[in-house]
């Protein structure tokens, strides 16, 4: 006897929402608790290496909206010596395509995505605000050696590889523990 | 005698007789007032951290120690509101409507026992009273439906009506299975006489009294009458600051209260082992709570032609079965052994339920009401 039609499936939509009541919440309470991002993320920001750019503008060519502005002289090595190296983020679209386009590795994309400002006047990063820090690491976006020194992104859900068909596997009880690694 | 008689009764010896007749009558108010309000707070909190934990969220968390002054927050936020009243509306309806739908609330709280001696007033009539005075709310939501001016308010006004008509015959049916079995319609003798609750007695009448009753305060998944994926926000569209709360304690009010009566009438009321009385029936009130909640959690929400139809196709004609199942036995059986009921009960409960499931299926695993 079959008891899909006879009201069971009720009793099994419950038992649904019972046992959730036993999973450790799947939200993220943000400015406590912050999952781990991919390590190719385009943050919103980015990383220049003055000491390894020859100031060829590559990038500011390759933008697309021209938010790259480079102005540099001759220094005494026949070499060029960077002035000014301004990014106005508040226009990028965060393609990456300077980080692409650049010979040398100067440039890298951030890792960090809390830059909300204020004033529009504040996104734009000057030589200065561009510069490797501690709060200003590099992601590994288009810079594989990078990436392989960045800790895995926190994932929600987890594939799990034993089984054979795949599937996803929802694994709760370790995401409590993964989680609030920072970034 | 009740305590709030026997209070009257020792001011009648101090106090002059008006006073002595007037003191109580407005300490009984207050407290009712002070009950129902509280748990309303407290029972907002509660379903928003439940639901939360159901939907695997946790739930309103940021103000105070796990947020339990966001049911403060909300409330003081809905009453700084500003108060519109449309320009097409039916002013005074449409400032009527929310007492009308509040006022029930309190009226039902006067025969719930919290204990042995404190209920309000032990009516020899007590759950005809229950029935009379919780299908007044439906009229102040017709109210408010018909005075807002709005389709989508008199839609939602006119669903309420449509729903409370259907569902109060079975509830009133399986509440006359309950009081067969006590001989009397007083909600203290219901208690008293339930050495073993009624939801053992009768599971087949408790399931028709509860889904009747989430049907009639308008819970999921019985809230037709603010499907707002249909309605906007049904009868209180048009509502906004302090009349949009009080239907919003209205409906959370109508959850509390008849939490009480099934507590009362199938859960064995203030009886318990152990713990006082009025502790047994808190803790009865909030499980009664906590289910509802997780019906809403799950469950999605009926069209209006399978609600119609769930009454009077199944729940009406099993209440009725359920009434003459109780009868006979009443009237048959001997009262020494009632064991022999409760297992007679749950059988003739399955197969019912069992046979009318199969009445609503048509073709192949297609289920249709």
């Amino acid at each position: 006897m079959k008891f899909e039609r006879y009201g069971i499936g009720i009793a099994k939509g419950m038992m649904v929402t019972f046992k959730h009541l036993f999973r450790s919440p799947i939200t993220v309470q943000y400015p406590e608790e912050k999952l781990v991002v991919s390590r190719r993320i385009r943050g919103n920001e980015l990383v220049w290496y003055p000491d390894r750019c020859t100031g060829c503008a590559t990038c500011a060519k390759s933008c697309p909206q021209g938010n790259i502005e480079i102005v540099s002289h001759v220094g005494d090595e026949n070499s060029y010596v960077v002035d000014k190296f301004e990014v106005d983020t508040g226009r990028c679209m965060f393609c990456g395509l300077c980080v692409e386009s650049c010979p040398y590795e100067a440039l890298a994309m951030g890792i960090g995505y809390e830059r909300a400002q204020y004033r529009r006047g504040d996104m734009v990063l000057s030589k200065d605000a561009l510069l490797l820090s501690d709060i200003r690491r590099p992601s590994g976006y288009a810079r594989p050696k990078i990436e392989a020194t960045l800790p895995k992104q926190t994932l929600l859900v987890y594939w799990d590889k034993d089984r054979e068909e795949g599937g996803q596997k929802v694994n709760f009880l370790t995401l409590s523990k993964k989680r609030g690694r920072g970034v | 005698m009740t305590l709030l008689e026997q209070f009257q009764l020792w001011l009648g010896s101090i106090w002059p007789e008006w006073a002595a007749y007037i003191t109580p009558a407005i300490i009984g108010i207050v407290v009712v007032l002070g009950f129902v309000l509280t748990t309303v707070i407290i029972f907002i909190y509660l379903e928003r951290r439940l639901l939360g934990r159901f939907q695997i969220r946790t739930g309103p968390n940021r103000l105070g120690p796990e947020g339990i002054f966001q049911p403060i927050a909300t409330a003081l936020k809905v009453l700084l509101k500003e108060d519109i009243v449309p320009a097409k509306a039916d002013k005074v309806v449409h400032w009527l409507a929310p007492v009308i739908v509040f006022a029930p609330i309190l009226l039902i709280f006067a025969v719930v026992p919290f204990d042995k001696g404190a209920i309000f007033t032990d009516l020899n009539v007590g759950i005809v009273y229950v029935v009379a005075v919780s299908s007044l709310s439906a009229v102040g939501i017709y109210m408010a439906g018909w005075a807002s001016s709005n389709k989508y308010a008199l839609i939602a006004a006119l669903r309420t009506v449509a729903q409370l008509v259907s569902y109060e015959l079975p509830v009133v049916l399986s509440i006359l299975g309950v009081v067969l079995m006590v001989g009397s319609l007083s909600m203290n003798q219901i208690v008293e006489s339930q050495s073993i609750p009624f939801i053992l007695l009768q599971p087949l009448g408790f399931v028709i009294f509860f889904v009747g009753t989430v049907a009639e305060m308008n819970r999921c998944p019985f809230d037709l009458l603010e499907a707002d994926s249909e309605i906007v926000a049904g009868y209180h569209t048009e509502y906004s600051g302090m009349k949009f709360a009080l239907f919003y304690l209205g409906e959370y009010g109508h959850t509390v209260a008849y939490s009480a009566i099934i507590a009362t009438l199938f859960l064995g009321g203030w009886q318990g082992p152990l713990l006082p009385p009025i502790i047994w029936f808190l803790i009865k009130i909030v499980a009664v709570f906590c289910f509802i909640v997780w019906m809403r959690a799950t469950l999605p929400r009926l069209r209006v032609d399978q609600l119609m139809a769930f009454a009077w196709k199944c729940l009406l004609p099993l209440a009725v079965i359920n009434l003459f199942i109780i009868a006979a036995e009443v009237l048959w059986l001997p009262e020494s052994m009632p064991w022999i009921m409760v297992v007679l009960n749950f059988a003739f409960a399955g197969v019912l339920i069992l046979l009318w499931s199969k009445l609503f299926t048509l073709g192949g695993g297609r289920v249709e009401v």
